[in-house]
């Protein structure tokens, strides 16, 4: 990910290029690292174990012994939510990764490997991108029972034909362009190619793709966890965590609201960010 | 009606722009000024030029007198006047109003101005239709015979067409067409030939010319070609930096430059001729093509391509020498770089590189074949990669092809730096940072990290202006002289092939029709599509254009000349009815020592050139 650094370290320190985002884009950043925060400290800073039942009365109010309630066995909200963010953030953000990281390796040897190749491979993705992706996800759990390993799997298979597909089209133009054909001209290796000449001028559309298959795999994982399909108890993801407490729906309980407004503001959070990345980069 | 250019006493000015400021915010606050202080006024009727280097600011004030700045751009001060109307004080209805109906634009690309979902015929009436001026049948009347003065093929029916069935001489006159059609009273002409080739350039030159002239209308003609302006304009405006350097009557600022910049410009504009080369005779050709076919698509049972670019090429370029390419768009010139690098597979024929047969594609050729031939792209912009630093673009090919470790390579990119006539500073700027001719520098520079024999170059001057790209041509000059280089250098601009080339190859439509010693191509008799090419570049003089079109233009057959015959027979001024079209021509040895591919022989082509060439005094 050196590569995938570049465009962001051109524009100078970090802390610069921040502040030359829009305010929706400050307001995306925000919330993305207040998730990636929560979830890589959330277990520690939880008051409560994922399991423990503190409190005799079910969804109670929030207050001052449990600042988010408490969910429908009486557990405390907040630990839940702090310990259940990392499946969610973590499964995404690993899923997204493998999902843009091989669609994008697979879409640079389809447009430096020929002709065939291309074929084969773009083909391929044509059969796994006519594949419902909740259906597919449903069949295989059913098959296999739920884990962690084949959540990650179910994701980043459901969302590589599409990042394949993006990478590919902009490859294959890239490809044309002068400055690959010097290279070529210099009798330079397809990877280097692939690597040096194509990858770098690609990564700024990536970054943008990568955040949008972020969010859609958090809504697939919630969607699947919503079914029962997903994190299996006592641990639960920000998904489970709304369907565990549905019942709590009709008095407004703040245990269902509490994980679907993070679901909410994680993914509002990543688009806000992407919007502002990408729309840099046009101008 | 007053004569173009002269100012009628009490009248005053049609068009009046005094003290006009332009700025730009700049990244850490406060304003760069764009635009600094320009004052001019146009007589009604008469046709302003504004010149200058791309950034001069010239597009920037043809916009201002529509009213408008670029995004980004802010018009802060000083006054615009067309006929009366302060334009500057206008509102956004007002300027509507005015858009399109009393001023028209008319802009460097029509390719890019025109939808191509919509008919012609739409898209020009538009504006004549949106502002009320007249009704549909009137403007379409209106129209049709702006087609007809602007000496359109078809004007009764060229209006149904899609823009994507017409040439880009074409379509530029028809977005003449559509500003013309609201009979505005200036008209802003924005590089309007820029992307035409030479060719046709003078074909539109001529049209644009006279359909303004049968307006009446003020025109501003913006352009960084003075010759072109030469033919168009009766004052010229001299621009450097958002300033204005000089202002006068044309054949003054043409003849008689007062301003050192100007003379700059005006030198530029006419290469001077180098030196050629020692002519040793013992040196052995480097490059060596025979009979070269190339092509894209299925290859036929015949050998041809489905759709066949080269044909029958051979051409000879010894070490240390330059051998010009000349042809229009589409003539295959770029192809034939492209085949010699081996990124385009010929389908017949063989390119032999000191005396050993190439392979005919990438695979196969050695690493030091590769090294020995290095490619020079037409444009920086897209051959540098953005994503790069540039040492890292020169390092490559010295790491790649020579195995320098880094502080052998930072060494020599500092050395290539300086051979290039760059600061050591850029080596840590990204490509995309530099200049236009910074970045066609370091392109040359790449190029020579591979410590080359060969270079081909593709239109390497071509996207730059004039003064930096003399000043290109300058270093190639020398870097040949230094390092015994030899060029094949392509280019559409004869007068520059003339100036820096030993040999000159002239090709049409794939094949080549005349070849042969520099100056063999400085006099006639030459081959009629030469003739044709020598005869359309402007010459830095005004009224050059009217006598050059004192001969009847040549009524073009229909349809591509078939198998073997002779590929400039539809435009050809001088065919033969009954030989052109029905026998392969021969080629033939003239006593300049070119060969011309051509029925006619030396002596007819002479006469028929010597007349061509008196008609026109």
């Amino acid at each position: 990910m050196t590569d995938a650094a570049a465009p962001l370290a051109r524009t100078g320190a970090p802390l610069a290029w921040a502040r030359s985002l829009p305010l929706t884009g400050k307001l995306g950043l925000a919330l993305v690292l207040l998730w990636l925060a929560v979830a890589a400290l959330g277990p520690a800073l939880a008051p409560h174990a994922v399991g423990a039942f503190v409190s005799p009365e079910v969804f109670a109010r929030p207050g001052a012994a449990h600042w988010l309630g408490t969910d429908y066995l009486g557990r405390d909200v907040l630990s839940r939510l702090l310990s259940g963010a990392r499946y969610t953030v973590g499964l995404a953000l690993a899923a997204a990764l493998l999902a843009s990281g091989t669609g994008t390796a697979l879409a640079l040897l389809a447009a430096v490997g020929g002709r065939w190749l291309d074929e084969g491979l773009s083909r391929l993705m044509d059969t796994l991108i006519s594949i419902p992706s909740k259906i597919f996800a449903l069949v295989l759990v059913a098959a296999f029972g739920s884990s962690l390993p084949l959540l990650l799997l179910v994701a980043a298979v459901t969302y590589v034909p599409g990042a394949y597909r993006i990478a590919r089209s902009m490859a294959v133009g890239l490809y044309q362009m002068d400055y690959v054909q010097v290279a070529r001209a210099r009798g330079e290796g397809r990877l280097y190619v692939a690597r040096a000449e194509i990858l770098p001028n690609m990564v700024g559309p990536l970054l943008a793709d990568f955040g949008l298959r972020f969010v859609f795999i958090v809504l697939l994982l919630s969607g699947l966890s919503f079914l029962g399909l997903g994190v299996q108890p006592p641990d639960a993801d920000l998904g489970s965590l709304v369907r565990e407490n549905i019942s709590g729906l009709p008095e407004g309980a703040s245990a269902i609201l509490a994980p679907a407004l993070a679901i909410a503001s994680l993914t509002v959070g990543a688009n806000l960010l992407i919007d502002a990345v990408s729309g840099k980069g046009r101008r | 009606m007053p004569a173009p250019g002269t100012a009628v006493p009490g009248i005053g000015y049609h068009v009046e722009v005094s003290g006009l400021r332009i700025t730009a915010p700049r990244p850490d606050s406060g304003e760069a000024v764009i635009v600094h202080d320009v004052s001019f006024a146009i007589p009604r009727g008469g046709v302003l030029a504004l010149i200058g280097e791309s950034g001069s600011g010239k597009t920037t004030i043809a916009l201002s007198l529509m009213g408008h700045a670029r995004p980004g751009l802010r018009i802060a001060g000083g006054t615009v006047r067309v006929g009366g109307t302060d334009v500057l004080s206008l509102d956004a209805a007002g300027l509507s109003a005015l858009r399109g109906a009393r001023v028209a634009y008319i802009a460097q690309s029509a390719a890019a101005a025109f939808n191509p979902s919509r008919a012609i015929m739409d898209q020009v009436v538009e504006a004549a239709v949106l502002h009320g001026l007249m009704s549909r049948a009137e403007a379409e009347a209106k129209a049709v015979a702006l087609f007809r003065s602007l000496a359109l093929p078809d004007p009764e029916s060229i209006g149904r067409r899609y823009p994507h069935q017409l040439s880009g001489g074409q379509l530029q006159r028809l977005m003449a067409a559509m500003a013309l059609v609201t009979g505005p009273e200036l008209v802003i002409l924005d590089e309007p030939t820029t992307a035409l080739d030479v060719t046709t350039q003078v074909e539109v030159l001529h049209a644009f010319k006279r359909a303004v002239r049968e307006q009446g209308a003020t025109a501003v003609y913006v352009s960084h070609d003075l010759a072109v302006v030469a033919q168009m304009a009766d004052r010229i405006l001299v621009l450097n930096q958002g300033r204005v350097r000089e202002q006068g009557p044309a054949s003054q600022v043409l003849k008689a430059p007062a301003d050192d910049y100007t003379r700059t410009l005006v030198d530029a504009a006419r290469p001077a001729a180098r030196p050629a080369a020692p002519a040793a005779a013992d040196r052995a050709a480097l490059l060596e093509v025979r009979g070269l076919t190339a092509g894209y698509g299925r290859v036929g049972a015949d050998g041809m391509p489905a759709v066949p670019i080269l044909r029958d090429v051979s051409l000879s370029l010894r070490r240390g020498g330059t051998l010009g390419v000349i042809g229009e768009s589409g003539s295959g010139k770029s192809t034939l770089a492209r085949v010699i690098a081996g990124l385009v597979r010929p389908s017949g024929g063989q390119v032999l590189f000191d005396g050993a047969p190439l392979p005919p594609g990438l695979e196969g050729r050695a690493k030091d074949q590769f090294r020995r031939i290095q490619l020079v792209f037409q444009n920086a912009d897209t051959a540098l990669n953005p994503a790069h630093t540039v040492a890292g673009v020169l390092g490559r090919p010295l790491g790649f092809y020579h195995g320098l470790d880094r502080a052998a390579r930072e060494r020599r990119v500092r050395e290539l730096l300086d051979l290039t006539r760059l600061p050591a500073a850029v080596a840590g700027r990204r490509c995309g940072e530099l200049s236009g001719g910074q970045k066609q520098r370091v392109n040359l520079a790449r190029a020579l990290a591979a410590g080359p024999d060969l270079l081909l170059c593709d239109e390497v001057t071509s996207a730059l202006d004039t003064v930096v790209g003399a000043a290109i041509l300058e270093l190639m000059a020398e870097l040949r002289r230094e390092l015994g280089l030899a060029y094949l250098f392509i280019s559409h601009d004869i007068s520059t092939v003339r100036a820096t080339c030993d040999e000159v190859l002239v090709l049409y439509g794939g094949t080549v029709v005349e070849a042969g010693g520099r100056d063999a191509f400085r006099r006639a008799p030459f081959h009629p599509y030469t003739d044709l090419l020598v005869g359309s570049v402007p010459e830095l003089e005004p009224g050059w254009l009217e006598r050059r079109r004192a001969g009847a233009p040549v009524p073009s057959l229909p349809g591509p000349p078939g198998a073997g015959l002779c590929r400039f027979l539809p435009r050809c001024p001088v065919r033969l009815a009954g030989t052109c079209d029905r026998v392969p021509p021969p080629r033939r040895r003239l006593s300049a020592g070119n060969e011309t591919l051509c029925h006619h022989d030396e002596d007819t082509l002479m006469r028929l050139q010597a007349t061509r060439a008196e008609a026109a005094c």
